[in-house]
């Protein structure tokens, strides 16, 4: 173990960390709309809509996130038309196409999360409102979002965890995050072990961060 | 879809042979978490705090650190760990491990730590009376474990265990990295030689919502028998 490699490998990997968080946080935030949107559409009555926003959760969950960057980032730019949209000014950045590919992906999972969370929420709640005047569009939004976003809390802890080893994934489109820096740093100095383990530990902090971030979200937020 | 038939100037076959590796890996590295989880489980349940200590570490870092980087760690690092064993042994030449050996190790070791927290739960979610009960009968102790605690472990297990295996066969992709031949790898070099990325890219999705599809029902058919009587 060569110690003094690991401690000056360490403010290299500490200043990748920030485009980790970066990917991360802005995929986690369109995520989120995504998966709200998804879940809303996954509780309609049109059996349509209904089945499209299913089939969406069940490709993005059932592939390997490692194909839908790809095919965002290598597939989307073969197509002749495309580059000639506009969109092609995001599609064309690798930065772009990871955030799209982890907004999308955490969208399914998200999606799955509110929906069996909005699905648990106690009737009596409401009828409740409904009892009080209140209308449905105000339930909607101020009683049956609230809670199903606390009720989802654990599991979507559990899903920011799992994203953010995923944000890994970025270093496989030329960015240099946390896993990019790494490997290029063990690309010229031939010391795997020291690296990783180092690269390793950050992420291991980042996922005792966030763990102790939504317990006491958890904590703050309870019923009781 | 010249591109899919068999032969010398399609990639149906090398795409076939490349699900089955698929396929292979995540038996193996599936097979290689439950002998994690057997030796991590016990150790977990134990009222020993330092043996604990151990399978709790093992469970949140391997838990908590990205799948790819420990696939680095094992695919750079691997070889040159064994190199240093052997070398105190007295064996200095360059030893170069399988693809396929590092590949389902790797995989092998993420799944265990997700596979030793479902059997943990199993096993804590059955009656504590269950575990009471055979002691006053005097079963003796791998009848006890073989005839009461397994079936109603695997029962609690299976459902979650389903999840497990879906993480386990979306991880093998990334095994891709390492030079295995296996579906994202096979598309990779097609995508390259064709320059048809999107083709064999979406086409790889297929194959794996494939797999995740069909092993989902098979994982259902054993569900159902493991909770007959219930």
């Amino acid at each position: 173990m060569d110690l003094s490699l690991m401690a000056s490998s360490l403010p290299k990997l500490l200043s990748a960390a920030v485009i980790t968080i970066k990917l991360l946080s802005a995929s986690l935030i369109i995520g989120l709309f995504i998966g709200l949107l998804f879940a809303i559409l996954r509780l309609s009555k049109n059996s349509i809509i209904n089945r499209f926003a299913y089939a969406y959760s069940y490709v993005f969950r059932g592939t390997p996130l490692l194909v839908q960057i790809f095919i965002i980032y290598y597939g989307l730019g073969q197509i002749e038309y495309f580059r000639s949209t506009f969109l092609w000014v995001i599609f064309k950045e690798p930065y772009w196409c990871a955030i799209i590919a982890f907004a999308l992906n955490t969208g399914a999972y998200t999606s799955e999360i509110l929906r069996s969370a909005f699905q648990t929420i106690k009737p009596g709640i409401i009828e409740a409102g409904k009892s009080l005047g209140i209308s449905n569009k105000i339930i909607f939004y101020k009683i049956q979002i609230p809670v199903a976003i606390r009720q989802s809390l654990p599991a979507y802890g559990n899903e920011i965890i799992l994203m953010m080893k995923g944000t890994s994934l970025a270093s496989t489109v030329t960015l240099m995050d946390i896993t990019g820096v790494a490997k290029h740093i063990v690309s010229t100095t031939y010391k795997p072990l020291e690296i990783f383990i180092t690269a390793g530990g950050i992420y291991l902090f980042m996922t005792f961060i966030i763990h102790n971030l939504i317990k006491y979200l958890e904590k703050k937020y309870s019923f009781q | 879809m010249d591109f899919l038939t068999f032969g010398k100037t399609g990639w149906g076959d090398e795409l076939f042979y490349a699900t089955l590796m698929t396929i292979a890996v995540s038996i193996t590295a599936m097979l290689i978490g439950f002998l994690f989880s057997a030796i991590f489980t016990p150790l977990k349940l134990s009222s020993n705090k330092f043996l604990n200590l151990i399978a709790n570490s093992y469970t949140t870092v391997i838990r908590g650190v990205p799948e790819l980087l420990v696939i680095y760690l094992f695919f750079f690092g691997g070889s040159g760990a064994i190199m240093y064993v052997a070398s105190i042994f007295g064996y200095n030449d360059y030893i170069e491990i399988n693809a396929f050996i590092t590949g389902s190790v790797a995989i092998g070791i993420i799944s265990g730590a997700y596979s030793t927290e479902v059997f943990r739960g199993a096993i804590q979610s059955i009656d504590k009376g269950q575990f009471e009960a055979c002691k006053v009968l005097g079963l003796k102790r791998y009848i006890y474990f073989l005839k009461v605690i397994m079936p109603q472990m695997l029962r609690l297990a299976i459902p979650n265990l389903s999840n497990v295996w879906q993480i386990t066969l979306k991880d093998t992709s990334l095994i891709s990295v390492t030079g295995l031949v296996e579906i994202m790898r096979q598309s990779y070099i097609a995508a390259g030689s064709t320059r048809d990325p999107l083709f064999f890219y979406s086409f790889a999705a297929v194959l794996y919502l494939m797999l995740t599809f069909l092993s989902m029902k098979l994982i259902n058919k054993l569900e159902i028998k493991y909770s007959r009587g219930f």
